[in-house]
This record gives C-alpha cells, structure tokens and sequence, in this order.
C-alpha cells in the first residue's frame, strides 16, 4: 500500500488511502455481443459459476436418491463436527465488532474522510433490514420462540446412552414457566441478535472499505488483496468469488423454493388455494416477476422502494400486535427478555464443554452456518448502499440498531404467542411453521386484514432479496462492475426463478439447501481471514471526526 | 441558434465516439455554441476511475483535452448515481434540462430487435427530452 503521492490514484473524497495495483477494473472482462444483447462479464468466473449452477441442477435432479441424503450428511458432519468452530467464529466477529465501535479505528470514513452518506437513515435502514433477516423474521418470529419455550418446559430428558434427547438450550428450565420464557427468548434472540448481524456487519465492512476506501473493484476477492497481494486477481481470486456466486445463487433459489411453499400454504389457510406444484410454480413466476420488474427500475426506484414500503407495513403490523396483544406484557416483556438474553449470553456463545448437544448443533451450529452462507450476498449489498458513513455509525446501525429490533420483533410475535400458548390456545403449537404466524393473527380481531398485510410483507420480502441477489451476482460475475448491461441482472434473476422452479418440480430443494449451508464452512475460514484485513486495512485509514472536518494523519 | 450543446460521453468506450463528438464540435463551431461533455459515473470504483472524485477530473480533462484540440469552448459535468446502468437514460434527461442545453447530440447504435425490449440510451433520451436531439449512428 502506497501513498496518495506514489499511486497516481486521487484519494477518494477526502484524506484516504488507496492501495496501488496495476489491476484495471474490468480488464479480464469479455465485453461482447449476443445475440441482439450486449455482454459484459468477468472471464473465468461467469461462465464457470453459471456453468456449474446447471451441472449441479442437473446432477441433482437426475441422482436425487444418492445426492439428497450425502448433503444433507455433509451439512449434519459439519455443523456437528466443528459446532465449536462455528460458534468461536460468529464470537470473534461480534467482539471485532464491539471493539471497532469503541476504538479509534471507527472515525475512519467510508469513502474517504469528506464523503457524504448516500442514502438517508431511513432508506438505508430498511434495505439493509430487508436484505439481512425480513423473510426470516416473518417465519421464525412465531415459531421460535415457542420451540425454544416449549423444550424448556419440558426440561431435560436423557437417552439410554446417557446423552442428551431434549431440544432445550442450556440446562433447561424444567416446569417453570417464567424461567423457560426468559431462557426461550433469549436463545431466540441469541440466534437472531448481535451474532448474526456482527456477520453480515463484518463482510459489509470489509467489502465497502476495499471498495470505497482502497478503490478495489466491488467484489468478494478485493477483501483479501492485504493477505494475498496481486494474486487476488488471478485464481485465488476466482475461487472467492465463484463459492460467494455460488453460495448466492443456491441460497436464493432455495429459499425462493421453500418460500413459495410456504407462502402456498399461507395463501390455503387464508384463502382455501390449493396447495399444489401449479400453485407454487405461479407463485416463483409471480415473485421473479415482480422482481424483474423492480430489477428494471434500478437501485433507487426499486428495491429501496420496495425495501421502505415493506419496512411500513411490517411496522404497521408490529404496532398492531402491540396495542390489540397483550400490551403491557410486550413492554415488560422486551425489557425481561434483554435482560435474559444479556444473562444467558456468555453460556450460550460458550463453544466448548456444554450439554447441550441437540441444541448448540442442531440450532445454533446451523444457524451460523446459515449467516454465514448468506454473508456474501447480504454483505455486498449492505457494503453498496453504505458509502459515506463513519466505521462507527456503520457498526452501530448494522449491529445495534437490528439487534434491538429483533428483540422487539421476537418479544412481540413470539412472546405473544407464547402467552397464547401458556393461556391454553394449542392451535399455534400445533400448527405447521408456515402458518404459525396466520393461527397466532387469527386469535385477535381484524384477522383478515393482518393475514393479508402478513402474506403482502412475506411476498415483497422475497422479491427485494431476489432482485437484491441478482444485483449482487451480477456485480461479482462482472468483475465487480456496477454498470454492466441490465440484460445481464434479468439473466440472474430469471436464473435464479428456473432453478427454484426445477428444484421444486424435481425435488432436490432440501439437498441443495443443504450444500449452500455446507458453503458457510469454507466462508467461515475465509471471513476470519476478512478480519486480519479489515484491521489492516483500518490502520492505514486516516481518521475522520466530521463529515467536512479536515482529515488527521495521526496514525501513520 | 444554439448556445449550449450536451454531448453525453462513456469515458470507458471514448474510441466509439468520435463521430458523435465531431459532429457536435462542427455544429459548435458553426453556431459559436459551447459544448457540455456528460457522462454519468457510479460512487464504487469502475474501469474509468476509482472514486467519483478521480471521475470528474478524467472528465475535465478530457473536456480540456478536446477543447484545446477543436478551438471550442468545452465544459465538463460529471453526475454520480447509484446504479448508472439504469439511472442512466433519466439522468441524462434531467441534466440536459439542468445544465439548460439547447441541443444533445448523441452516439448511438443502429436499432435492432433488443431495442423493443431494452430501449437504448440515445432512443430513450429522444423519445423523453423536450429538447432537440441529434443521435449519430
């Protein structure tokens, strides 16, 4: 890393510091038309994701016997087997995290020490919520909690062989049901707080400082130039990015599969369609649609729009519970339940020497694994809309801020319904998780409209993080490009629409799940690598007090 | 009978562009007009520029270089947006209506079956700007 004198590079706004590389952006691109379409691609690594994305597909779908179950024992080996690894990890980069926040190292602006925010809070609050966890929040807000509540309750079992048979996190809290509710909520929130979003928080800030600091190309290889130098644009670098395409694409497409089966029986339970493969393939179509649509439309008039209307009707819908659920029980209930999950926090994220073997492998180990795999895409996207805030507001609305709001989301949807379930309403322990969610509006007034507003959010939910997605592999695909042909972001996303619809007629979408989380393994080993960089890349950051305050060299 | 002439440009295709850019420094010339180079950038770095600040000066300079070459007034004016692909053809409309020229002139390509689909830059911005277009194919 050079100087601003020695690069010739002109820093970005403001005191920065570019690192020199005589790698042009875009030069191993093939720029080419198609057809009557313009095409511009990075060399290696388009065709060969895109061409292994088929193979996979198909081998899938004509081995589905064989293939299906070794996935899936690939995926069970690997969160079981290095449960400790995982759990160690998602805790080095939530402490990194803390750490920037407080250090010195959080004044260096992204974008140079005079750059200016692109988005507003507002807007970029909702599209980093959007892309990181609304789906998720919209099926597990229900249901985990009352699975975690419930196995608690139940206390601990053993087998014969003297392990272990129960689900609960910890030691469980046997019969008691005010214990068993604090422990549920806070191993709910365990999964959905500050380790999740300290994943996704440490992949956006690496990308966004090698981007916009470094002025790297745009891409999951430019993370790793401070380890591996100039290699990165050779096949080290390939490598990264095709696993972060792949990672991508799969994660998407199957949870684009899922999704439609899930939103197919929200639709039965609300509406009486049936739940059938014609109804599901509509709904993919519909999804892929709406998302080409918002594809089309661009970042700003797409999925930022789509990313705020959804945070209104998710807020609406929340506010909702809060006043015509149990009200006061929800206030105090945020404020028990981070307590809780501030107490049981250190036990929880042990990774070694715990009983707990159903529930630290099963849930937690999967639930990094599953962030992780999903960092790449979600990180990229968050690094894109974040140029031109300071390293600490960065972490503080991409950790913090979500965090709380998970903490309001689970203690509302789940506490609620575990307040329905403790009063007796077994509809919602009974019911499947796609409707958990519809059978816990259905216990207050104005069902028909809340199911709606349900279903609405869980829809767009989809489409911002398909048209998001397709945003991102096209970025990675074109070698870090942002101005590549709007053909190319249709091809993703229809792509994208193909494979969840093979995968769902063919079956297939579990064991492919399966694979994309498998990919968090080798991710794992790569983001521990992003955080050696980031520090290092930090370092060399001159530090910024204010956004037009004259940048201080005091570092160097 | 015109006073300022946009002249939209892709620093990263200059070569393609040569046709457009002589014609619209003969029709300066000729009207003793000025010419405003647009080209529209991205904040994250591109095969142009590393950062939005290095954009404008590759811009400026580029509208110096022509300048000095051709004996016409020439300005630059770099616009960043977050997503240029898309961006593009509204961004160019509005800032020709801006920077108030009275006439764009424009490279293009020669319309084929993808244009029903995708409408090129130059279709789009003739078909939505008040002002006179000139497309160059």
């Amino acid at each position: 890393m050079g100087s601003e004198a020695d690069t010739g590079i002109e820093s970005p706004d403001g005191a920065a510091n570019p690192i020199d590389t005589d790698y042009e952006i875009g030069q191993d691109n093939i720029q080419k038309e198609i057809g009557p379409f313009g095409l511009d691609v990075h060399n290696p690594v388009f065709l060969i994701s895109g061409l292994s994305i088929v193979a996979f597909v198909f081998l899938t779908l004509a081995f589905q016997e064989s293939v299906g179950p070794m996935f899936n024992d690939l995926r069970n080996w690997l969160t079981s087997t290095f449960d400790w690894f995982f759990l160690s990890v998602a805790n080095v980069f939530v402490v990194l995290c803390l750490f920037l926040i407080v250090s010195p190292l959080g004044r260096v602006r992204l974008g140079g020490a005079d750059a200016t925010p692109d988005y507003s809070y507002s807007g970029w609050f909702a599209m980093l919520f959007a892309a990181g966890m609304g789906i998720g929040l919209m099926f597990y807000g229900v249901s985990e909690p009352i699975s975690h509540y419930s196995s608690s309750f139940g206390g601990m079992t053993f087998g014969d062989d003297g392990l272990r048979t129960d689900w609960a996190p910890l030691g469980a809290a046997g019969g008691s049901e005010g214990a068993a509710f604090d422990l549920g909520m806070a191993a709910t929130i365990f999964h959905w707080g500050l380790h999740p979003w300290a994943i996704y928080a440490t992949v956006a800030l690496a990308l966004a400082l090698f981007s916009f600091n470094k002025g790297l190309p745009l891409t999951m290889r430019s993370v790793f130039y401070p380890i591996f130098g100039e290699r990165v644009w050779g096949w080290t670098g390939h490598v990264i990015d095709i696993l972060a395409v792949f990672a991508t694409l799969f994660g998407l497409a199957t949870s684009l599969g899922f999704g439609a089966e899930q939103a197919n029986a929200g639709l039965n339970f609300l509406f009486g369609i049936p739940v059938s493969d014609v109804s599901k393939v509509l709904l993919i179509i519909g999804i892929t649609g709406i998302a080409l649509i918002s594809v089309l439309a661009g970042l700003d008039a797409g999925v930022k729009r789509l990313s705020e209307i959804n945070m209104v009707l998710a807020a609406l819908l929340l506010l909702f519970v809060v006043l015509v659920g149990p009200t006061m029980d929800i206030i105090k209930g945020f404020f028990t339940s981070l307590v809780a999950y501030v107490e049981y926090l250190p036990a929880l994220s042990n990774p070694v020497g715990r009983v707990d073997d159903n529930f630290r492998q099963g849930w937690t180990s999967f639930y990094w694994a599953w962030w992780i795999s999903w960092s790449p895409f979600v990180g990229m996207f968050i690094a894109r809309v974040s140029r031109g805030r300071t390293v600490r507001e960065f972490i503080t609305c991409v950790l913090i801020i979500p965090s709380l709001v998970c903490v309001l989301w689970m203690t509302t949807f789940g506490g609620t319904a575990v307040h329905m379930v403790q009063e007796g309403v077994s509809a919602i322990a009974e019911a499947g998780l796609p409707i958990k969610l519809f059978t816990m509006l259905e216990q207050m007034p104005l069902q028909s409209i809340t199911s709606f507003l349900g279903i609405v959010l869980v829809i767009v939910f989809f489409v911002t993080s398909s048209d998001s997605g397709s945003l991102v592999i096209d970025t990675i695909t074109a070698g870090g490009k942002v101005d590549a042909p709007v053909p190319q972001r249709v091809f993703w996303c229809t792509f994208e629409g193909l494979v969840a619809i093979a995968l769902l007629l063919g079956g297939g979408l579990g064991s492919l799940q399966a694979m994309a989380v498998s990919t968090g393994f080798p991710f794992a080993i790569v983001l521990l690598l992003a955080c050696y960089s980031i520090i290092q890349g930090l370092r060399s950051e001159p530090k910024a007090v204010g956004a037009n305050s004259e940048a201080t060299d005091d570092n160097n | 009978m015109y006073q300022k002439i946009l002249v939209p440009i892709d620093l990263a295709h200059a070569e393609k562009l040569e046709k457009a850019i002589q014609t619209a420094v003969d029709l300066a010339s000729h009207y003793k007009a000025e010419i405003c180079f647009l080209s529209v950038g991205s904040n994250t770095p591109s095969q142009v520029a590393h950062t939005p600040k290095e954009f404008e000066q590759k811009l400026s300079a580029f509208a110096k270089e022509q300048s000095e070459k051709s004996g016409v007034v020439a300005k630059a004016c770099a616009h960043i947006t977050h997503d240029p692909s898309v961006d593009l053809s509204k961004a160019l409309v509005a800032k020709a209506d801006d920077l108030e020229a009275d006439l764009i002139v424009m490279a293009t390509h020669v319309p084929g079956i993808a244009d029903h689909i995708f409408t090129s830059h130059g279709g789009y911005v003739a078909s939505h700007s008040d002002l006179s277009v000139m497309l160059v194919r």
